[in-house]
């Protein structure tokens, strides 16, 4: 079937290209890093997360968020969904292999990354995000091939393939759940040390994935000559509406038990996001154009005529997409370790050269995402032609 | 006949297991039992042991120069990178800019106010407010940084003592964030411009690896005090907390002691005179 990436338009070769050379660039300046160490990025004794595990943290939601597109064709046989299915799929499969990537660049000793295999340790909530990120991981690439190659022959999927998809419905919850316990069980962090962390995850996750999602859709639609449905993309923008509702609604749970409460340690953090601590308040602006295009975007959506709205839907995802990212991304991580254990307020803002990784690791996505869309489109357009 | 056949077959299945594992098994007790008896062998009789290693700061005999001379007795003995000095030009001349916030910290001085953070007292005694309070690590009795790590590079030992395996750690910092102390460091870069004078007792790190205070577990090994206790004119004490006769429950059972954010239930063994 790969046959068929190697064979496109001149303007999917010209793709390619700048994201080949937006990866080489990237990849240019994590050689700096790789020899220089971490000192390359903005990150410091008190914050020691930063933008990497940031968007790492993005986009497994975004991958988890490739569920909700499973769960209504595979477990409520909702047929609007049959030809979007292998999109969310394809889309987990290029979130998840950035997120292996954004993890890579942010080991202070990369050459031993196995050693987290090779040492099983249990009791660390990363040896099990390691499990169910690879797990969903491969479980996304089986089932996403076998069923596209299916529909090419124009036979059943093999039928070892239909426990396959049940497994990964719980692996797709779980891996944002384990990747929110990551956070939520660290004594004296007072941001993250609540319950309702995995499930304000989770809820961000349906949001921010289908939402990505619906704009794939639009991309779909533009360049190739398969037709997503814009009913399936209805049904998307619906799911992206509650979801991002229940967000809020979580968050704001979030803001009354801190504040009415009124325990330092838990106001400080969500203090110097929205209010700046002690004259430190690069977070302001940022947390409350998050909380202002999350609102406004919910309200959008719940509109049916704006819902439908098939050129104002695009902008809305937009909005989606940056709120739900400043909030779990930046706010996230510089709420958590600001102010430190030791009541030191010291900012984060990512330096150059770890946003050059960035935007290359995200390239890589893309271009991975690139070819299994072309796979995917071009199975379908032949055997719809 | 068909019965019996099967039910050969398994015995012989576990049989032929039996055989297969029985030299594993003794191999592996053989292996254990020689490693011990060499580790007795090796064992310096004048180590200095303990059920649970614990340090006691008396805030009364701290002032500014002695905590001063500790934390250098600390970075002298364990090679910690000093970043307040910009290294020799002529040596490393390709060295880049430091950043402060990437420091490296074993032992270090606090106001009060940071050290204890939940006991933030409006009306705090005067003296307590200039009063420098050394922080490192707690070498917590639940040590969140020993459940973070995934690859077992921080451990504690037997005697309480948490340590870094720093050829092992793979800089995923998750031991950071799980500490709720701020006692580990990170070397975001190579420290060993930073290093003035190399202790060749003690190994120097590389970058992209964590490391922290280890209780001097490599000065005890030998019989001697850690370094801090040394040179603290009598304000760190270290000892068994296990042991009602040693010096340090001595000192607990004579003045009231405050311990960091104890709440947590991490069970730090570092306690503070008051």
């Amino acid at each position: 079937m790969l046959e068929i990436a190697i064979k496109g338009s001149k303007k999917y070769w010209i793709w390619l290209g700048v994201l080949c050379a937006v990866i080489g660039a990237g990849f240019l300046v994590y050689v700096d890093q790789f020899i220089n160490g971490l000192m390359t990025t903005a990150m410091s004794r008190d914050v020691t997360w930063g933008f990497y595990i940031a968007n790492f943290t993005y986009l497994v939601g975004v991958a988890a968020g490739g569920v909700m597109v499973v769960i209504p064709f595979y477990l409520h046989n909702y047929e609007k969904f049959h030809r979007i299915t292998i999109l969310g799929e394809f889309l987990a499969v290029a979130a998840l292999i950035m997120c292996l990537l954004f993890i890579v660049v942010d080991l202070g000793q990369p050459i031993r990354m196995l050693n987290v295999l090779l040492y099983p340790t249990p009791h660390s909530m990363l040896f099990w995000d390691m499990c169910v990120l690879n797990g969903y991981l491969f479980l996304n690439i089986v089932i996403g091939w076998k069923v596209l190659e299916a529909e090419r022959n124009q036979i059943k999927p093999p039928a070892w393939t239909t426990p396959l998809i049940y497994l990964s419905i719980p692996f797709a919850i779980g891996i944002h759940t384990v990747t929110a316990y990551l956070y939520c069980g660290l004594p004296g962090r007072g941001f993250w040390l609540t319950a309702i962390l995995a499930p304000r995850f989770l809820a961000s996750a349906f949001a921010a994935g289908p939402s990505v999602l619906i704009l794939l859709c639009y991309v779909v639609r533009k360049f190739t000559k398969f037709d997503p449905g814009w009913e399936a993309m209805q049904t998307l923008s619906k799911i992206a509406c509650y979801a991002l509702i229940s967000n809020v609604f979580f968050f704001l749970c979030e803001i009354f038990v801190t504040y009415y409460s009124k325990i330092p340690g838990h106001m400080t953090h969500i203090d110097y996001l929205f209010f700046g601590l002690h004259g430190h308040n690069t977070m302001v602006p940022w947390m409350w154009s998050s909380m202002i295009l999350m609102i406004s975007a919910a309200i959008m959506l719940v509109i049916p005529v704006l819902r439908s709205n098939a050129t104002l839907l695009p902008f809305i995802c937009v909005m989606v997409i940056i709120g739900t990212w400043i909030d779990k991304s930046l706010g996230m991580i510089a709420g958590g370790f600001v102010p430190s254990p030791l009541h030191h307020v010291t900012e984060y803002m990512p330096t150059f050269k770890e946003i050059g990784i960035t935007l290359g690791i995200y390239a890589a996505g893309l271009f991975i995402l690139t070819i299994l869309y072309k796979l995917a489109t071009t199975v379908k357009e032949e055997v719809r032609g | 006949m068909k019965k019996s056949r099967r039910s050969f077959l398994k015995v012989a299945g576990v049989s032929a297991l039996g055989i297969g594992v029985a030299p594993a098994i003794k191999a592996v007790a053989a292996s254990s039992a020689h490693a011990a008896a060499e580790a007795t062998k090796t064992k310096n009789p004048e180590a200095l042991t303990a059920k649970r290693w614990g340090m006691v700061i008396d805030t009364n005999k701290l002032n500014d120069e002695v905590a001063a001379k500790i934390v250098e007795a600390c970075r002298k003995t364990h090679n910690v990178p000093d970043f307040h000095h910009e290294p020799d030009p002529e040596k490393f001349p390709k060295n880049r800019p430091v950043n402060q916030k990437q420091e490296v910290k074993w032992i270090w001085e606090e106001h009060f106010h940071n050290a204890f953070p939940d006991k933030e007292d409006e009306f705090l005694a005067e003296k307590f407010k200039n009063l420098p309070f050394l922080v490192t690590c707690n070498h917590c009795k639940n040590a969140p940084c020993v459940q973070a790590c995934p690859t077992q590079a921080t451990f504690k030992r037997d005697d309480g003592i948490v340590l870094m395996d720093f050829h092992r750690c793979i800089g995923c910092r998750f031991c950071m964030a799980a500490c709720p102390f701020g006692s580990r460091s990170f070397n975001f870069r190579d420290p060993r411009p930073f290093i003035d004078e190399v202790n060749p007792d003690f190994p120097t790190r590389t970058k992209g690896v964590v490391e922290k205070c280890n209780l001097c577990a490599e000065r005890l090994a030998k019989g001697l005090q850690p370094a801090c206790v040394e040179v603290s004119e009598g304000a760190i004490t270290v000892g068994d907390l296990e042991d009602p006769n040693s010096e340090v429950r001595a000192l607990l059972n004579e003045k009231y002691s405050i311990r960091r954010k104890q709440e947590l239930g991490t069970e730090p063994s570092v306690y503070y005179i008051m």
